[in-house]
Order: C-alpha cells, then structure tokens, then sequence
C-alpha cells in the first residue's frame, strides 16, 4: 500500500485538499454529534414556539420552523441524511462504473465499442427526468433514491475507468497474469481495478456532490425524502415558503448545503491536482 | 459535410427511441392502474375506461400507438387535467419555459465568455484567482439555493423587484428567474472560456502572430477566440439540460406557469401520462439540441467531419 501512503502524503501537502477536508469533517462531526447533545428532537412539534429566530436559550441555535420544531436537531439531521445519501449512490456508481468501464477496456473490440456506445446513447438522455419518472411511478423510498442517483452518475467514471484500462492491459504485469491462466474477470476485479485507484479517488470525489445535488433537488421539489424525515433540499423548500416571516428557515440550510457542496467541490479539484501531478511525474 | 450530417441524425434517432422505450416502460411498470381510487368501480365501467384509454390492449400495440401518435406530435390524453391532451398542456406552458430558457442561456454565454477571456489574459493574477473563486461557488450552489435567497434579497428585504410571477407585469419579473437560472452556466462557461483559451494561446500558430507584431486584441478577436469557443459551443448542448432541470424548479419557487411547473404538478398528481409526455419532449428537446450542436462544430471545425 505505498502508492496509498504516498498519495496520502500528496493530500497532506495540498492547502486545498486539507483545508475543504477540515472543513466537511467538521461538519461531519457536529451533525453526528450535535442532535445527540441538544435536548430537543427533530419531530416534536411546540405550538408555544413557532418560528423563534435563532437564540442561545434551550440549546435552539438555528430557531423553530413552522410547526415549533427545533431546526437546529432537523438541520444536522438533514445533513447526515444529505451525507449518507451522497455517499451511498457514490458507492453505487463506483461498483457499476469501474466493473463496466474495466470491462470495456479490457476486452476492447467491437464490444468496447458497442458498451462505449451504449454510454454515449445514455449520455444524451435527460437523467434527472428519469429519475422523477421513477420516483413518480414507485413509492418513494430511501432505497430507491439511491440506486437512481447511482444510477445516474456512473456514466463519467465508465468513460475515465475505460481510458487508463487501455493502457495498464498493456503492461507486462497483465501479461503475465494472462500467461499464468488467470481468468479475465479474475484479472479485472484483482489486477486492473487495484490499478485505477487514484482515478478513482478522484473521480468519486466529484460525483458526491453531484448526487448531493440530485438528492436535495428531488427532496426540494417534494419528491425525495419524505416527512417527518428531512434532508437539506426539504429544509431549503421549507424556508422558501416561509421566507417573509423567517429567513433563517431559508439562510441556514441554504448556507450549509453551498458549504458542503462547494467543499466537495474544491476537495476534488484539489485530488485532481494532487494525482495529476504525480502522474506527470 | 452531408455525410456528416446524415451520420449525425442517423446517431440521433436510436437515441431518441431508447429514450421512449425506456419511459414508456417505466410508466407500464408502475403496480396499480391510473384510475385506481378508494371508491370501487363495476366492472363495466372500469373495462370501459380501460377500453378508452386503450388500456386493455397487450403492452406492444399500446407502445405501438403511443409512438405512432408521438411521431404526430400527439402525447395522448391526461389523466388528471380531464379535458386536455398533453400535447396542449405542453403546447400553452412551453413558450413561458423557452422565454427564461432562451434569456438565461444568452445572459450566460455573453457573461461567461467576456469573464473568461479577461481571466484568461490575467492569469495566475490576484483577479484572475478571485473571478476563479466566484466561479467555483457559481458551480457550486444549486439553483433552488440561489433564487430564494435572491428573492429574500431583492424582492423581499429591498423590495425592487417582483417576487412572484402573477401579480406583476412587464420585463421586471422575468429578471430574477433568469438570472438565477443563468448564474450557475455563466460559471461554467467562464471556466470553459479560460481554460480553452490559454490552450490556445500557447499554440504555435499564435507564437507566430505575436511574431508578426499583431497586438494583444487583435490576436484574441482574429485567431484565438473561435478555435477557443469550440469547448463553449459543445457545451451548449449539457448548458440547455442544466437550464431545462433548473427551470423545473425555477418555475416552482416563482409560480410561473411553464412546462416544469406542469412537470412537477404532474409528478405530484402521479398524471403517467403527461409526465411521460413531458419526459419524451425534453429528451427530444435535448437530442434535438445535441444534433445542432454536433453540426454546428462540424461546420466550424473541419477536423471532426473527416474523422
């Protein structure tokens, strides 16, 4: 695992890649934290104390929506929602998009050309209204909104995987397997998948905000997590109905969700960087 | 070039039927029927419904009909506005959608290119950081972040311009939906601008009009900017997409009366029909987009139709 430790070491010297790092782990940390420590919960709802703005009183630190919940326990548990989801279709289309790019590159050929192909068909398509069409047409479930958004962005690592599959099959170590009668699944998933590991890193980093984005829309328009469970989109659309009475229902979630996004954001330029410059090298 | 041409449309159309079948399929999959209620119906009555909405055919010839009447422009009927087909709904909310779209996608190509080229000539420079700075946080945020926060601040807090569609009139409340749509592709294009522009900056063939004494200016209008725009201009095609799906809920948070608020209100209201309908319009609306796109840079760059 030296080319790991090596890589690690890379991020480390990175201002971009520590500091958006800090950032989202701290985040990470207090959503955990934070709905265990506050002694409201995130569905009890207090008719004494609809929309309170922000106060140090009783622990309520983001204030009380509509129906007197405490939007700080709701907020943190949105972002743990929002958290899990991004990284749960991330897994998702890892799997598919480095078995099926693997695969295409390896075996190459016509039926590289006809899986390629069959990408760039995808490509084209309006995914997003996929995903609302499935949503419409079977109940709304955890579940399925992850495999949708996974789904959707296993496109991008398909190609990437595919390109440097190209190159490592030519290398003498693949050869060598090859000689011995290793099969060619049993080359991919132990010889070239290990390989793509950087690619990878990075690649995965980019698409998490990606399905950040994805969940949150479908959660803004109603159609992602359902109520009284709640995720950053379903927070934001709640403060856009009440944005005359109370900004804060809007400005929080709004805030934290571009924070978190625009981490993951800089978190991938930044392993870009780092990666790049060491294949240059 | 008309071979080109012809491979272009020919790529475009299993595209475009995948598209169909896919939905089409989806929506056949769903358990239960449309007409599925609390209230128990006779048997007569529900297979005539059934009959009227050929839904007693086998799953082949409905697909059949449904393409046959796609072909014609007609999506059917829906299921939840009784008395209209789809295509009339679609037909009376998208010219709404085309305005912000049309506006958006122009505002984020002018700002865009024009951000990008001074970043570009700047780089590495403190401003140059700066504008990349912005771009990124432009890329970042989601459209259904950006316009309320804009409607807090321009229509609600300083109250210059209207916050909702309905009760105003004239240009003014197009502003913000259009610019929240816009600020996200004004990001991407300036990055694309600025990174496609060093490129070629730093070709030989620009090497060789410095040579001639040809000034900054001249170089960038003359023979840097179109082989630079050629990553702008496929990007037109994912642009259109972001701007279709940021319309979706641009339309909500407004209240403007365009295809994605019939959209959502569709999927809400589980209409199979007109949310299949408006699916199978965009995507022939992106494909269609794609098609111009692809032929555009064939006629620009001669390079892609010898290939």
């Amino acid at each position: 695992m030296s080319t790991l430790a090596k890589a690690v070491a890379h991020m480390r010297s990175s201002k971009t890649v520590m500091m958006s790092g800090g950032t989202l782990c701290a985040i990470a940390l207090v959503a955990l934290i934070g709905p265990w420590v506050s002694p409201n919960d995130y569905m009890t709802t207090d008719f004494d104390r609809l929309l309170h703005s922000p106060t140090f009183n009783s622990m309520s630190l983001f204030g009380t929506d509509d129906l007197g919940r405490d939007l700080f326990v709701r907020t943190m548990l949105g972002v743990q929602v929002t958290l899990v989801v991004a990284i749960v279709a991330s897994v998702v289309s890892l799997v598919i998009g480095v078995l099926y790019g693997a695969t295409a590159g390896y075996v190459g050929g016509r039926v590289d050309a006809v899986m390629m192909r069959f990408v760039d068909t995808l490509y084209a398509m309006p995914f997003i209204f996929f995903v609302i069409l499935l949503l419409v047409v079977f109940e709304q479930n955890f579940l399925l909104i992850f495999v949708a958004i996974g789904a959707v962005n296993w496109l991008d690592m398909a190609r990437i995987v595919r390109g440097q599959t190209l190159s490592l099959r030519e290398r003498e170590f693949v050869d060598a397997a090859r000689l011995i009668g290793v099969s060619t699944p049993r080359i991919i998933i132990r010889h070239i998948a290990p390989n793509l590991l950087g690619v990878v890193i990075v690649y995965v980093t980019l698409t998490i905000p990606q399905a950040i984005l994805i969940e949150s829309f479908l959660s803004f328009l109603g159609l992602g997590i359902q109520e009284p469970q709640t995720s950053l989109g379903n927070l934001v659309s709640g403060g856009v109905l009440q944005i005359e009475n109370a900004s804060w229902m809007l400005l929080i979630p709004a805030t934290l969700l571009a924070v978190i996004l625009l981490c993951f954001n800089f978190l991938g330029d930044g392993m870009r960087d780092v990666f790049d410059a060491r294949r240059s090298r | 070039m008309l071979r080109y041409t012809l491979r272009r449309l020919l790529g475009a159309i299993p595209t475009l039927l995948l598209v169909i079948v896919l939905a089409f399929l989806l929506v056949h999959a769903a358990p239960g029927g449309p007409f599925d209620d609390q209230r128990v119906l006779p048997a007569e009555i529900e297979a005539n419904i059934a009959a009227a909405y050929h839904l007693d055919e086998p799953l082949h010839q409905q697909f059949l009909r449904y393409l046959g009447g796609v072909v014609r422009g007609d999506f059917g009927p829906s299921y939840s506005y009784r008395d209209y087909t789809v295509s009339e709904l679609i037909g009376r909310s998208f010219p709404i959608s085309l305005q912000l779209g049309v506006l958006a996608i122009l505002l984020a190509t002018t700002i865009g290119v024009m951000t990008g080229i001074v970043a570009a000539l700047r780089q590495n420079s403190p401003l140059d950081k700066v504008v990349m700075g912005f771009a990124m946080t432009g890329i970042s945020i989601p459209v259904f972040v950006i316009a309320p926060v804009l409607v807090l601040f321009f229509a609600v807090k300083l109250q210059w311009l209207p916050a909702s569609w309905t009760g105003s009139q004239g240009s003014s409340r197009l502003l913000l939906p259009v610019v929240s749509l816009a600020l996200p592709q004004i990001a991407y294009v300036a990055r694309l601008t600025r990174a496609s522009l060093i490129d070629v900056l730093s070709s030989d063939f620009i090497r060789t009009a410095r040579a001639q004494g040809l000034g900054t200016a001249t170089i960038i209008r003359y023979h840097a900017l179109k082989p630079a725009m050629l990553p702008v201009l496929s990007y037109m095609g994912p642009a259109v997409a972001a701007v279709l799906t940021g319309s979706v809920v641009v339309e909500e948070i407004f209240g403007i009366p365009g295809l994605g608020q019939l959209f959502v209100r569709g999927s809400l209201n589980r209409d199979y029909t007109l949310v299949l309908g408006v699916v199978v319009f965009y995507a022939s609306l992106i494909v269609a987009l794609n098609l111009i796109v692809d032929l555009l840079y064939g006629a620009i760059d001669p390079r892609i139709r010898r290939r």
